[in-house]
């Protein structure tokens, strides 16, 4: 099974805040600490290393175009 | 790295000292020929030695020293070493020196995050693995090698010079007496990681440098410690770092201690610092030091094991770190791959590209211990803040979930790899369970019809170490050709499965059987043989297409 892209959450906004949420208060450090945990429990919960793989790449590629957008920004 | 200490001599009871002695080939106006010349006799060159001379070669070893290695470096021998120790007759002098064990435990901090145990199930002649000094097993192959004639086994003699020809090889070789040469058809060079024979072909080892320094010692004591593998992140005697205990004979136990890549060498291997250390782990200081030692691990390889006569075998070909037990493993499963093969081209019962698939395979192999043993290796020692930070977030994790146990890495243990080779007969048939082509044999219990107990892989050994159809019989004999050795289960003459774990570890209904080489792997196997399955088969084997 690919990674799915669609939406998937009946309520993304839902989710999005979830994950906000769950950063409030904690310090740089802690919220760093916090995702490597959240990464690590919904890697396992997918249970798929090419569905895992095709994430990271996808999550790779938002930070080049990212980092090419403000290349061309300035 | 030189070891600080040596060996006490009333643990070192095997004889460790030899002495050189002429040769008549050092006289000779002409360098004398011989078929195959091993260079180094460690656990690799040794036990290959033995293999081809089991197999009615004759084999020179060289060796640049007089004496075994000190220090006990390699102690963890695996399942399958211990099998191939037992076919090369000395399996149960290693075993009953050796500490069995298979259970290991995984601490963080104070507590235990997880044990393993690595054979949980019954019904295999040897133990995941015993612990043994390396001088010892050095010395039981050499005891072994003395009752074969076919080994002409020269201590001091240190290969300087090598001249590749089309068809051999020319080794000058010093000695105290001066220098002579040998000419070989071909070199096997078992001269460890910083091996003279690969600068002689001018051939690279590369890989990764880990940049943390680990301080082995090992000590002897008494100790309440039971004979498992205990592995600890981030103990209260070793703030930050990483640990491991582990038992050997005589009382010795071997710990490693992670220090920090800025330690120096020379001031933390001082006995003086080391002991407040170790004092601080095990709760006392009654011990003494057998061996201390500092290292940087590295994980390297050569691109090709074979440079025109010269085979590389060991650690001269693929250097891991320790933690996984695959270096003098793989070394020992790379003279199982070699020496049938190394054999049949000598005979001229299969070409000389029969080697390549050694190359193919032990590389492939070697792939997979790197990227083990580089995992292990990096998961102790992180190599940046995030990805300590990831490394902290699977050991919290480990506490409450069983994912997370699984993700903690303190080493994983050296299995027998599975080959992708062009020596295998894909699967024609479905098979649920079993070893399938490119897999090692699996062990269980037979007996005779007269009761002997005993085990396949014994069968196998009896058998004579040759290609060998292993077969579950439903009445007659399978039409097989006449080369093959046969091992037949549940039949008029053959063996019984007394508890049939044969049928059941190797997924068999009646009438199937399994093709396996002569270094114990299975070639093909089939649910309905016929002998035209079998010949191409052990043809495609054999290297012969």
């Amino acid at each position: 099974m690919p990674l799915s892209t669609t939406s998937n959450f009946l309520r993304p906004d839902d989710a999005f805040r979830a994950v906000v949420e769950a950063h409030r208060d904690l310090t740089e450090e802690q919220s760093a600490d916090f995702d490597a945990a959240l990464v690590l429990i919904l890697a396992n919960h997918i249970g798929d290393i090419d569905v895992l793989r095709e994430a990271i790449a996808l999550a790779k590629r938002r930070m080049i175009d990212g980092q090419q957008q403000q290349q061309q920004q300035q | 790295m030189a070891p600080a200490n040596t060996p006490h001599a009333k643990t070192a009871q095997a004889k460790t000292q030899f002495g050189y002695r002429r040769h008549p080939d050092q006289g000779r106006p002409s360098p004398a020929e011989h078929p195959v010349v091993i260079v180094g006799a460690g656990p690799v060159g040794l036990s290959l030695a033995i293999d081809l001379a089991q197999r009615g070669q004759r084999v020179v070893l060289l060796d640049d020293a007089d004496r075994i290695g000190e220090g006990s470096r390699a102690i963890c021998f695996s399942k399958r070493s211990l099998e191939y120790w037992d076919r090369l007759g000395v399996g149960d002098r290693m075993v009953e020196k050796g500490v069995v064990w298979s259970v290991g435990r995984i601490f963080h901090g104070e507590s235990q995050l997880y044990q393993f145990n690595l054979l949980p199930e019954d019904g295999h002649k040897r133990p995941a693995f015993i612990n043994l000094q390396q001088y010892y097993a050095e010395a039981y192959l050499v005891d072994r090698i003395n009752e074969l004639p076919e080994i002409d086994l020269r201590w001091r003699n240190k290969v300087t010079a090598l001249e590749q020809r089309n068809d051999s090889a020319v080794l000058t070789i010093e000695t105290p007496e001066g220098a002579y040469r040998l000419n070989a058809q071909y070199v096997i060079a078992c001269d460890g990681a910083r091996s003279s024979l690969r600068q002689m072909v001018g051939a690279e080892f590369a890989g990764q440098v880990f940049e943390d320094q680990f301080l082995i010692a090992d000590v002897k004591m008494t100790a309440e410690f039971p004979t498992e593998r205990w592995f600890w992140f981030d103990p209260p005697f070793h703030a930050g770092r990483s640990a491991l205990l582990h038992r050997q004979p005589d009382d010795v136990w071997r710990i490693d201690l992670q220090l920090n890549r800025y330690a120096d060498p020379v001031v933390e291997k001082r006995p003086e610092n080391v002991r407040p250390r170790i004092a601080r782990m095990l709760g006392h200081d009654k011990f003494e030091f057998e061996w201390i030692s500092l290292y940087k691990f590295q994980c390297r390889r050569m691109e090709r094991f074979i440079h025109g006569r010269v085979i590389f075998a060991g650690d001269s070909a693929h250097q891991v770190s320790p933690f996984g037990a695959r270096g003098a493993n793989s070394g020992l499963e790379d003279a199982e791959n070699l020496s049938w093969k190394l054999d049949r081209v000598l005979r001229g019962k299969s070409p000389a590209s029969l080697l390549e698939s050694y190359h193919l395979e032990r590389s492939m192999a070697a792939d997979e211990n790197i990227r083990e043993s580089t995992r292990s290796t990096d998961f102790m020692a992180p190599n940046s803040h995030q990805e300590a930070r990831l490394r902290k977030a699977v050991l919290s994790l480990a506490k409450e979930t069983e994912f997370g146990k699984r993700m903690v890495n303190g080493g994983r243990l050296s299995v027998p790899c599975s080959y992708d080779s062009p020596l295998s007969s894909l699967d024609a048939e479905t098979w649920r369970g079993g070893p399938s082509p490119g897999c090692s044999m699996l062990d269980a219990p037979v007996a005779t019809r007269g009761g002997e107990q005993f085990y396949l892989t014994d069968a196998f050994r009896r058998g004579g170490t040759d290609f060998t159809l292993l077969s579950f019989s439903n009445g007659g004999p399978i039409d097989a050709p006449d080369s093959i050795k046969g091992i037949r289960i549940g039949a008029e003459g053959g063996f019984a499965d007394p508890l049939g774990l044969v049928a059941k570890r190797y997924g068999a209904e009646q009438g199937a059987a399994y093709l396996l080489r002569p270094d114990g792997y299975v070639a093909a196997r089939f649910r309905h043989p016929t002998r035209s399955a079998i010949s191409a088969a052990l043809a495609r084997a054999e290297g012969l297409y």
